[in-house]
């Protein structure tokens, strides 16, 4: 093999990819659902950002749409199970928003499979670290989010 | 009409029952009609029409003139009196403030469309039993009112009025053979690549003027989200596609659920983008998943998003769904 050969130097060498996910978590429930997963030491990608929120319904659509323009190749959202919302209804009012504007992004076009709504409890370490695994499998099937993109934020 | 219209306003402008008249006021050319507020008789003598034209929905013009002193005349067509009836409906309108006056609609006229039609020089236009009767340069022109409606116009879906205090002329009917929603499930028919192509089609040539979000009667925070300048997205062109996806987006999710479909965003766009399809979108995914709802049609119920029931569809199965359950 010649000095320098792309192969060598790693240039040209494509990288596997691996997808940004940004996950909002409610305070209550799900964010607590990740702490356990890591008191459990259960894995779960390192893909995964969390972002804490109050309650899942603090989750505006401004802030789904603009994960994905400042790069982000998934976005879930996870909250407490309809019924147990620590502030008693906001995951309700969550469903339909993310019900409506989801439907909306499938209706542009935007691959459905790159957002995701999941109830997680407290107790459930186990589920959310299956959750995540399963949603970053999704995404690094479909590749980087094209179509929802900010061109001035892609690295 | 327009003359019945006229000696309305001016006998309850007289009796001092108001004290103002909104209303539509010939532009520069007959077809460039403007909302305006007539104080006088003499100014409603000399300005006020009620022509082919005047497409305009004037609902949204007493979120501001009903704060104002004294009571306000209002000309409502059917489908504005469902954005008036939301409006109040949303505290935006005190309705003690406003006198409303339901006027027939049969189908209001494009200009652009005439033109298409080789009709162009206007200068004047008269409406009867649905047939459109223009004076041109060149001469006198028929057409059928259906040949050039607005876009708005061709999927009406009543004729009758939801909120007024007296009518002129005949109250209408619902529309029974309503099919608004035909475009949209044609684009729900196509795969999400072609879905993708046609929005980047008609999204891209959005120039933000921000004139949908200006006219929309469902629209009327104090100040918008677009206008906050810290928050990058405040007036200005579009950078790229993510902006438009971004702006059309929450621009048609927070007039979701109290969206009367009035159409009136699609009647302005410059750029002539079937803004409608967003709004249906929404108003057609509600009633799917929640039930037949009609924005303005009831003052009591609770508008879907401000509503819930524990056994709603989920996100993800819903949009399995697409949509076409």
């Amino acid at each position: 093999m010649p000095m320098n050969s792309p192969e060598k130097n790693g240039v040209g060498k494509e990288e596997a990819f691996r997808p940004k996910i940004v996950a909002f978590c409610c305070n209550w429930c799900s964010y607590a659902g990740a702490d356990l997963a890591g008191t459990s030491r259960l894995s779960y990608p390192a893909e995964v950002k969390i972002i804490r929120v109050p309650c899942s319904c603090r989750v505006n659509p401004t802030f789904i749409l603009r994960a994905f323009g400042r790069g982000a190749d998934g976005v879930i959202l996870c909250g407490c199970h309809p019924g147990d919302c620590h502030y008693t209804t906001g995951n309700y009012y969550t469903r339909r928003r993310m019900t409506l504007l989801f439907s909306m992004l499938d209706y542009l076009g935007i691959e459905r499979e790159r957002t995701r709504v999941e109830w997680v409890s407290a107790a459930e370490g186990a589920k959310f670290a299956e959750t995540m695994r399963d949603f970053v499998a999704t995404v690094t099937a479909l590749g980087k989010n094209r179509r929802l993109e900010d061109l001035r934020c892609r690295n | 009409m327009q003359e019945l219209m006229k000696a309305r306003a001016a006998a309850l402008l007289s009796e001092g029952k108001v004290n103002r008249v909104l209303g539509w006021a010939a532009g520069e050319f007959v077809y460039d009609v403007t909302p305006t507020v007539f104080e006088s008789r003499e100014e409603l003598e000399r300005d006020f029409v009620y022509s082919p034209f005047c497409g305009a929905n004037l609902s949204k013009y007493l979120v501001k003139e009903a704060r104002k002193e004294g009571k306000i005349l209002v000309f409502l067509k059917p489908c504005d009196s469902f954005s008036f009836a939301q409006l109040v409906k949303e505290h935006r309108i005190p309705r003690e403030k406003v006198y409303a006056v339901g006027v027939e609609c049969y189908g209001k006229t494009d200009a652009t469309a005439l033109r298409s039609l080789g009709i162009t020089g206007i200068v004047g236009a008269a409406e009867q039993y649905g047939a459109l009767t223009l004076n041109t340069l060149n001469g006198e022109r028929r057409v059928t009112v259906a040949e050039a409606m607005l876009e708005k116009c061709k999927s009406c879906k009543t004729k009758e009025h939801r909120l007024c205090d007296e009518l002129l002329g005949e109250e209408g009917e619902p529309v029974s053979d309503c099919s608004r929603f035909e475009e949209v499930e044609k684009v729900e028919a196509m795969t999400p690549e072609e879905r993708f192509a046609f929005f980047r089609g008609e999204l891209s040539r959005c120039i933000r003027c921000n004139a949908c979000r200006d006219v929309c009667p469902a629209c009327t925070c104090e100040t918008c989200v677009f206008d906050n300048p810290a928050s990058g997205i405040a007036q200005k062109a579009a950078a790229d596609p993510f902006e438009e996806n971004l702006y059309h987006i929450i621009r048609a999710f927070h007039v979701a659920g109290r969206c009367t479909d009035c159409g009136e965003c699609t009647r302005v766009c410059p750029q002539r983008i079937p803004l409608h399809l967003l709004n249906r979108k929404f108003i057609k995914d509600i009633n799917e998943f929640y039930g037949p709802y009609q924005a303005g049609d009831d003052p009591e119920t609770p508008s879907p998003l401000t509503d819930w029931k524990p056994d709603d569809v989920e996100p993800g199965s819903a949009v399995r769904k697409g949509g076409r359950a």
